[in-house]
């Protein structure tokens, strides 16, 4: 390689902490082992699920590594919702309700899509995004109603014996629909829109290198979240943010890491495609 | 000793004839001509018959002019061609029998082909069926059938059923009776007869639809009669073709073991031939979706329904009627209780009435999924075509941002 990859140009600001990288990689580590282990369930019918199945050691083994990788996810969960009471609780930080490093929709998002729509169509200018855009504020609800509807109905239909003290058996056949559908919904976006706004679309492809570097050029920074750059830089806090390059190491981890993921995300919305369009 | 079937009618000197009366030839003086190696007809066909040939055969005891009666008072050396041999001459049962089988009725329809008695009995060594020896001794009875019904060219000459030869010797049926040599296995005539083999699609025949529970119970008696008490039985009984019995769930010739998982699988699919809309709402549960991916680890059809005493929700006595249904579902979830067999193994999120918050559930589910991916899918098509749009436009004036 004659090319040095690394942006080295540019100062680089950090967007997210050594933890949160973590638990972004345990999330994308558990959430393709439950694609891969789950999907030849859901689509049983197609040629590739039982070889599939076969692969991954058979019908049993998937479902123990299934329940293996739910446990993961749900621990991530857990731990994430854990770190937003102690933002709140223990250090006083309401800036996780409302403000631009809140995940709560406001105002500014349906300005954002308004202006992004009219940028997409050539009737204005690339809207200034904040710190969360939009979509990513989206794909961050997509996934903790997915944790609470997936992993609930997952856990009554682990549990159906326990569960069927006090619900109703057909519960569990809309248990069965709703983890389905919504493991089609969440494993369908996460692969193919998530991929593509993250990832794959011309500006970023073949991948974003900030969930693994945790880092971002100051460019990068200033073309993408032009409102954030803007305020960081009024308030002082940019200095304050500004890191080393990322080290080749972890640039390889992370393009490693990304490559299987895309690698791994498009191979099984193939799949599905496939075993839509044949059915 | 040898045991001879009481219904054979020994030829008897005529009355008040000398009994020390000889018959105008001996086989001595046949053996004169036909022990000889070279014995042959005029084309070259040998004719060559060896006393031990005779002297081994069930027949030992009755002369050749007794089966080739015209050659008894023919000159000699008697012609070349002579009459068929009347086996009914002396096996009028056997023959009686013989006439209404299918073997008889393509003779008689032309075929050169179908089975004579020599074809299965042999000829001049000819052995009870007693004898380990005998082409139809209980073990060699496959292969004597097999040698027509698995010859491909008589196959195609005969137009006969396609060969079952190798799926027999596949079944459980004939790996115990090739394999372990057990005399209780069931060989061809085990099912279909000897004699009077008729076609399946006969009314009379052993393995009709109407009378396949008795062949089969002759062995499997205790099935049998589990299956006469079944629903499949009692619609059989109105004489409803389309009625499975036991060969339509296990095959005719390919029978396998019933603890096979293979097998255990496979009938899955047999049952949806008929039962195809609880088939498809099997598959939409976690039971139907573990089976078809090939584990015995979820409930197949006859974990729920049983086997062969299959009865409708409405029998007291059935599994799946609604006092046994704790007791049904716990044989694998051993805490099942009322409120857990609820669960409808069958529900059909297409079904309104049976199943109204599947259904609405169903129905929001698509809504969201279309939803979602219509409005992001749009989303993601003009956020492409615009970036595609820049990069073009960004290479054309070599602009970098």
């Amino acid at each position: 390689m004659t090319v040095d990859p690394i942006p080295r140009a540019s100062r680089h600001i950090i967007r997210f902490s050594r933890t949160d990288r973590l638990m972004h990689g345990f999330l994308m580590f558990s959430f393709l082992g439950l694609a891969l282990t789950g999907l030849p369930l859901l689509f049983s019918h197609a040629p590739w699920a039982s070889w599939l199945a076969r692969m991954l050691g058979g019908v049993t083994v998937a479902g123990v590594l299934h329940r293996f990788f739910a446990v993961i996810l749900i621990g991530v969960f857990v731990l994430h919702v854990a770190r937003l009471f102690r933002r709140v609780i223990g250090e006083k930080d309401y800036s996780v309700f409302w403000g631009p490093s809140s995940m709560v929709p406001q105002p500014r998002d349906l300005r954002d899509l308004q202006g992004h729509v009219r940028w997409f169509l050539g009737r204005g200018p690339r809207p200034a995004f904040e710190r969360y855009t939009y979509w990513e504020k989206f794909d961050y609800w997509a996934v903790f109603w997915g944790m609470a509807i997936i992993g609930g109905s997952g856990l009554m239909l682990w549990f159906p014996e326990q569960f069927s003290r006090v619900l109703p058996g057909w519960v569990f056949n809309i248990a069965l629909v709703v983890h389905g559908e919504e493991a089609l919904l969440a494993v369908g976006f996460i692969f193919t829109i998530h991929f593509f706004n993250g990832h794959l679309r011309p500006e970023k492809f073949p991948m974003d290198m900030v969930i693994f570097t945790g880092s971002v050029p100051e460019s990068e920074l200033q073309h993408e979240r032009a409102a954030e750059y803007d305020r960081l830089r009024e308030s002082g806090d940019l200095e304050r943010l500004e890191v080393p390059p990322p080290s080749p190491s972890t640039w390889r981890l992370g393009r490693a890491v990304g490559t299987i993921a895309l690698t791994i995300g498009t191979a099984l919305v193939i799949l599905i495609i496939f075993a839509l369009i044949t059915t | 000793m040898r045991a001879r079937p009481a219904t054979v009618e020994i030829p008897q000197p005529p009355a008040g004839a000398p009994a020390a009366a000889q018959p105008t030839l001996t086989n001595d003086d046949c053996f004169g001509c036909h022990d000889d190696d070279s014995a042959a007809r005029a084309d070259g066909t040998p004719v060559v018959v060896k006393p031990a040939t005779i002297e081994h055969s069930i027949h030992a005891t009755i002369d050749c002019v007794d089966c080739h009666q015209d050659v008894a008072t023919a000159e000699m050396p008697h012609a070349e061609t002579l009459q068929k041999v009347d086996c009914a001459s002396c096996h009028s049962d056997a023959a009686d029998l013989f006439k209404v089988s299918a073997h008889a009725k393509a003779r008689d329809g032309g075929s050169v082909v179908a089975a004579s008695c020599v074809d299965c009995h042999g000829t001049h060594d000819i052995r009870p069926k007693t004898d380990p020896e005998s082409t139809t001794h209980h073990l060699n009875i496959a292969a004597t059938c097999a040698s027509c019904h698995g010859n491909a060219e008589i196959i195609a000459r005969g137009d006969l059923p396609r060969d079952m030869t190798r799926d027999f010797a596949d079944s459980i049926h004939g790996v115990v009776l090739e394999k372990s040599g057990l005399m209780v296995a069931p060989t061809c005539s085990s099912c279909h007869g000897a004699h009077d083999i008729r076609p399946p699609k006969d009314p009379e025949s052993r393995v009709g639809v109407g009378n396949l529970a008795s062949t089969c119970g002759t062995c499997h008696e205790g099935v049998a009669r589990q299956f006469e008490g079944g629903i499949h039985a009692a619609v059989l009984e109105t004489g409803a073709t389309n009625a499975p019995a036991c060969q339509t769930c296990h095959t005719s010739h390919s029978v396998q073991r019933s603890e096979s998982h293979g097998w255990q699988l496979s009938v899955i699919n047999q049952c949806g031939t008929c039962h195809a809309e609880r088939m498809s709402t099997f598959r939409d549960t976690f039971h139907g979706q573990v089976s078809a991916l090939g584990s015995r680890s979820a409930a197949g059809c006859a974990d729920c329904h049983g086997a062969h005493e299959i009865l409708p929700a409405s029998d007291p006595r059935s599994p799946i009627a609604p006092a046994n249904l704790v007791k049904t579902c716990g044989q694998c979830h051993e805490n099942a209780n009322a409120n857990f067999v609820k669960f409808d193994p069958h529900a059909d999120k297409h079904d309104r009435a049976r199943n109204p918050a599947l259904y609405y559930t169903s129905k929001f589910m698509i809504v969201l999924l279309s939803g979602v991916f219509g409005a992001f899918g749009l989303h993601t098509m003009l956020w492409l075509g615009k970036e595609v749009r820049l990069k073009r436009g960004r290479r054309g004036t070599s602009d970098t941002r």
